[in-house]
């Protein structure tokens, strides 16, 4: 009956196959030409966390661990899934305001964006967690992550280990490289920053299956694309915790810097500026309520004068005078100077402590007694050397051998943002008398005692002594001595702590005679009351003239005699004599690394020397003006350059430049300053961190202040 | 046809082609629902004796359509004929029942709920029931099928369930008897009244997709031009003229009235929004007659074609080899709604990619070519007819199903055969194979 419609058959099947067709070219372009559907699905179904590893630990000599990690909790959010939540009980458990809670989650949002984990409360306090987690199922899109924080136990070498800290964004288009995300924390001072990608180890990325309500369902395909956390390696250094203690006990109630090291093999045992802070007050939720004042005050406890305190030498600098005298051959150990309590070659007469006669009869006398017109002579001697043709190139040759025993240069110590200080070129001598070839080494003659326009931080003046004592070489100052299992990039990082430096060719004939003379300052010379209980000890003392006041207090020394193993440093500012204030703190450092103990004698003078109050009057009398001034929020401070704003320059950076050395006018300004010098660090934070930034480019441009007497 | 001496008379003459494509196609699907419903924290293997999840269940669904078509087997072929009317006579009654004891699943009343915690779902079973009557009144000696009123009465009987599946809001079931077109068409529809079908489906998409305004203008033009160019065939006969302007009468009206009225009035917010979001435009629910009077109620929900995107990108995201088996992320974090039932397809589509979808619609391809070649070689008109009707419904699903998780075609709640979850699907399914099997078994006979 129906035959005749038989080839309908074949038609139905034709538009099944082009119904077919049709979907089958939909999952063509769907499956094959796109492949926006497979971003879009893990986007919508991957959850990657980071694993943050254990950082690394730093031990002091004998293995004892100068700081630790312990565990802190944060309660974060994520924006997204933040719905439904109880409002009023989470702020009543944080103890905040909607309006808070409003604008901590619309940071959060600005931060880390809506759909990804943002803190909205760092630090939790023990008994906060224990509320929180008790509640946290009211909080949807809420959850406690686990942090690493810092801790301090020996409440020590603040300056040294340097703190960790939220990176910010210019942390972040530095280090964009380096796998770094908002929030993260990373070393932003001392140790922890030059050592930050050994000591950070390797984070981990664990992926999760998160289902469409947010929830997570278990690790991605088993964990087989996770990357595992690798702990930070840990860093053993050179430090004593110890003596560092000593130092830093000793520096109380003074400004000033000790650097204690081993001369044998360049490693820090210590070094402490003062003031200094505990470095728990930047640990963990400490951190946002003293880093403020910590910045703010005048007397910069964040500041570590040991490697950016530049300070004239003075007289501490002789032996190195001497040494380039002697490396070149215009003198030998006998040369002896007249002197008669001046020097009076140059025009002015300069004055010497000492008039009675042969007090500078050859070198180790004229050391002993610190007789600057020997010096003086000696100085004019190596620029003016004949060999050279005049006294620029003499100069030259001078500043050389200065930079090869590490002054006005960065020794390179494991350390970010070392000062250099200051040996000056030609070209500014050359602005500031004019024609080249007219000046001479009367016009610098000052540079022979250490002072004119000559600094130099106490670390360097620790490793001058170290020159001395190796007898002519000394190995790069360094915390770190060795890094857990050390591998290829590691050895070539210490490597340069490692290698000799500074190699002279002077016999350790000559050397002894330094030695000596220095040894001689010690037992009857300018040193004589400062005595090293069990040791004999060389040391040179320093009261280096300066602009900002008093004399500044200096002592270098290495002991013992004979085979040296300790070179020290110790700068007091403003404090007057080197022998009186920094000499017995020098030798109480030597005696305690030397001995390990201290005598009940040198125990007492220690208790005594810490209750000595040295504090310059300005800054006293800026705490009791400022007790109540509030500070502009720290986050305007970029972190990572916290360490270059705060230098040595900032307190004179408002002062204008001085165009002509004039000797009068200097001493007038010094006058002058003594008394206002520290108002405008309390004005630098009423601004803002623009005006900061200028103020750092003006430094860079001012040339360094002279000093003469 | 393999008929070995061997063979019982069970199996004689059963093709079992399509017996190893329904098993195949069962497999795969508890496949499917497992991938659904895996969870690696939980011992799949307990849960699966429990019989608490979907693919548990699904197994056992399995397990009883299987006896169900042993029972269909052993059925004398005679008793499709005699029981057609009654069957369908029945079905109709119990889907009217379901407007008084009615339970309420997924926001439609059609299901009737049996013992064992399971319920039925009347309107399943009327596909059958429809099939056999239809096939049974265009095979009856008195029918003449070229006539415009047997057509008319075959229309009616489809047009009945449709209808009472319309007033249960099951647009998606409603819709599958549209596939009884094939049978019709096989036996004697004229072609015309497909041309026209597609051309009204082609007139409505354009409506959705331009503006009334240029549509209008656009269909005025055309039909000028056309009475321009045959105005000298005018003259001999005048009432082409006549048919053209009603055409545009009626293409006019049903931009300008019909189809406007049927998205505002007729249509559920949701449905037209479904329908608009296919043609990538938005739909005004302030339109809609219908959700004015729940306006309000459902805000803050999910955007309407959040189906469809996540639909697509778990089928996008499968590529050329797939993600594997149980890997599929979309799959896995439940990110498609109704996964195991209408959206099944996807949970193949991101395991196996586009090697396993490209499979999967081969062998579904290869199913539909065999039961039509068995449909051609049925002696009898009843066989032939019900052949088609399962053709048409089996493609009809398959179409509109994997259609829409791919975004060709609006969401409808209609589930893929054999392959989604649920046991009222499932047996519908089975039936109207084994039925055909049986048939097919005694194809040498005339059944009336």
């Amino acid at each position: 009956m129906a035959l005749y419609n038989s080839n309908r058959g074949g038609i139905i099947q034709i538009i099944i196959g082009i119904v077919v067709t049709i979907i089958i070219g939909q999952l063509i372009s769907l499956q094959i030409f796109s492949n926006k559907y497979k971003l879009a699905a893990d986007n919508n179904a991957i959850f990657r966390r980071i694993i943050y590893p254990d950082r690394g630990i730093i031990y002091d000599r004998k293995k004892r661990a100068l700081l630790e990690n312990t565990i802190s909790y944060d309660l974060v959010v994520i924006p997204n899934e933040a719905r439904g939540v109880d409002t009023a009980a989470l702020c009543g458990i944080l103890k905040i305001d909607k309006e808070e809670y409003n604008k901590r989650m619309v940071e959060v949002i600005v931060k880390n964006t809506r759909v990804k984990v943002g803190v909205f409360e760092p630090f939790l306090s023990p008994e906060l967690y224990a509320q929180l987690t008790e509640n946290l199922y009211r909080f949807p899109g809420f959850s406690l992550s686990e942090r690493s924080i810092r801790n301090y136990p020996y409440n020590t070498a603040a300056h040294v280990l340097g703190y960790v800290a939220e990176v910010d964004v210019n942390f972040l288009q530095k280090h964009d490289t380096d796998g770094y995300e908002m929030g993260d924390y990373a070393g932003m001072t001392g140790l922890e920053k030059q050592y930050e990608n050994v000591l950070m180890g390797q984070r981990g990325v664990k992926r999760f299956l998160r289902d469409n309500k947010g929830k997570i369902q278990g690790a991605f395909e088993k964990g087989q694309f996770d990357t595992l956390a690798v702990a930070g390696k840990n860093l053993y250094t050179s430090m004593d915790v110890e003596v560092q203690q000593l130092a830093e006990k000793l520096l109380q109630n003074k400004i000033g810097s000790a650097v204690v090291l081993n001369s044998k093999t360049g490693g820090v045992i210590a070094m402490a500026s003062s003031p200094g802070y505990n470095p728990n007050l930047l640990a963990g939720n400490q951190r946002r309520k003293t880093i403020g004042s910590l910045l703010t005050d005048t007397a910069r406890p964040i500041y570590n004068r040991a490697i950016k305190g530049q300070y004239p030498p003075g007289s501490t600098f002789k032996p190195l005078g001497a040494l380039i005298a002697l490396d070149e051959g215009l003198i030998t150990p006998s040369y002896g100077f007249n002197c008669f309590g001046s020097y009076n070659n140059c025009g002015d007469p300069r004055k010497c402590t000492h008039a009675g006669a042969g007090h500078a009869a050859n070198l180790q006398v004229a050391l002993a007694n610190s007789c600057n017109s020997y010096f003086l002579q000696v100085f004019r001697m190596a620029i003016d050397n004949p060999k050279y043709g005049n006294a620029k190139n003499g100069y030259l040759k001078w500043k050389e051998y200065m930079n090869s025993f590490g002054l006005g240069r960065k020794l390179g110590i494991d350390l970010p943002s070392e000062n250099k200080a200051n040996i000056p070129d030609t070209a500014a001598y050359n602005k500031d008398f004019g024609n080249p070839t007219t000046w001479n080494s009367c016009y610098m003659l000052t540079l022979g005692i250490g002072q004119d326009r000559m600094t130099a931080t106490p670390l360097q003046l620790a490793n001058s002594m170290a020159l001395i004592a190796n007898d002519g070489y000394y190995y790069t100052p360094h915390f770190v001595d060795s890094i857990e299992e050390e591998d290829r990039e590691d050895k070539i990082e210490l490597a340069k702590f490692r290698t000799k430096q500074g190699v002279t060719k002077i016999s350790s004939d000559i050397f002894k005679v330094i030695k000596e003379g220095m040894h001689d300052v010690t037992v009857y010379g300018t040193a004589a009351s400062v005595k090293l209980p069990g040791h004999e000890y060389c040391a040179k003392t320093g009261t280096a003239q300066n602009p900002h006041g008093e004399n500044h207090s200096i002592f270098v020394c290495f002991a013992p005699k004979d085979n040296p193993r300790v070179a020290v440093a110790v700068v007091v500012e403003n404090a007057g004599y080197g022998a009186t204030w920094a000499g017995p703190i020098s030798t109480l450092l030597m005696e305690k690394y030397l001995n390990d103990t201290l005598t009940t004698e040198s125990v007492k003078k220690a208790e005594d020397l810490s209750k000595v109050d040295l504090m310059p009057k300005s800054i006293k009398d800026w705490y009791v003006k400022n007790k109540t001034i509030r500070l502009s929020p720290v986050e305007e401070y970029k972190n990572d350059e916290l360490g270059d704003v705060w230098d040595m320059e900032m307190v004179s950076d408002y002062k204008p430049k001085p165009k002509v050395i004039d000797t009068i006018k200097k001493v007038i300004d010094t006058a002058e300053n003594k008394s206002g010098q520290k108002k405008p660090v309390t004005n630098t934070f009423k601004k803002d961190s623009a005006a900061l930034l200028q103020k750092k480019k003006k430094k860079i441009t001012r040339p360094k202040n002279g000093n003469h007497t | 046809m393999a008929t070995t001496p061997n063979q019982n008379s069970f199996s004689k003459g059963t093709d079992l082609a399509v017996i190893i494509l329904y098993f195949v196609m069962i497999a795969i699907g508890i496949l499917c629902i497992f991938m659904v419903e895996y969870n690696p924290n939980g011992n799949w293997s307990s849960s699966l004796i429990a019989g608490k999840n979907s693919y548990s269940k699904q197994i056992y669904f399995a397990i009883f359509c299987s006896f169900i078509g042993i029972f269909i087997l052993l059925l004398d072929s005679k008793i499709f004929t005699a029981l057609a009317n009654l069957l369908y006579g029945g079905g109709i009654l119990l889907m009217l029942a379901t407007f008084v004891i009615g339970k309420n699943i997924n926001g439609s009343n059609s299901w009737i709920p049996i013992a064992g915690g399971f319920n039925l779902q009347p309107a399943e079973l009327c596909k059958i029931f429809t099939a056999l009557v239809l096939a049974k009144f265009i095979s009856k000696p008195e029918t003449d099928f070229t006539k415009l009123k047997s057509q008319l009465i075959a229309v009616g009987m489809i047009a009945l369930p449709a209808i009472l599946s319309i007033m249960q809001h099951e647009m998606g079931l409603a819709l599958v008897y549209s596939a009884f077109i094939f049978a019709m068409y096989r036996e004697g529809l004229p072609p015309l009244i497909l041309v026209v079908a597609l051309s009204f489906a082609i007139l409505v998409i354009a409506t959705l997709l331009v503006e009334p305004y240029v549509l209008s203008i656009i269909l005025s033009v055309i039909s000028g031009l056309f009475i321009l160019s045959m105005i000298k065939r005018f003259k001999r006969n005048k009432t082409k003229i006549f048919v053209i302007i009603g055409i545009w009468a009626v293409c006019f009206g049903t931009v300008r009235y019909a189809v406007p009225y049927i998205f505002n009035n007729v249509f559920e917010c949701y449905q037209s929004t479904r329908i608009y979001s296919m043609v990538g435009k938005e739909y005004d629910c302030s339109q809609n007659v219908k959700s004015a009077a729940t306006a309000g109620k459902k805000k803050g929900k999910k955007p309407d074609d959040y189906n469809v995107k996540q639909s697509k990108i778990a089928i996008g995201s499968g590529g050329f080899w797939g993600r594997g088996f149980l890997k599929g992320t979309q799959t896995r974090g439940k990110y498609v709604p109704e996964q195991n039932t209408d959206f099944i397809f996807t949970s193949l589509g991101e395991a196996f990619g586009f090697v396993g979808t490209f499979t999967f619609v081969c062998l579904y391809l290869f199913f539909l070519f065999r039961l039509i070649r068995i449909a051609e070689r049925q002696r009898s008109t009843f066989s032939r007819v019900y052949a088609y009707s399962v053709v048409g419904v089996f493609f009809f699903h398959i179409a509109v199903n994997i259609s829409m998780t791919i975004g060709l075609f609006p969401v409808v709640g209609i589930p893929l055969p054999l392959i989604s979850y649920g046991g009222s699907s499932l047996l519908t399914f089975t039936v109207l194979v084994f039925i055909l099997l049986r048939l097919d078994a005694d194809r040498q006979m005339v059944i009336r």
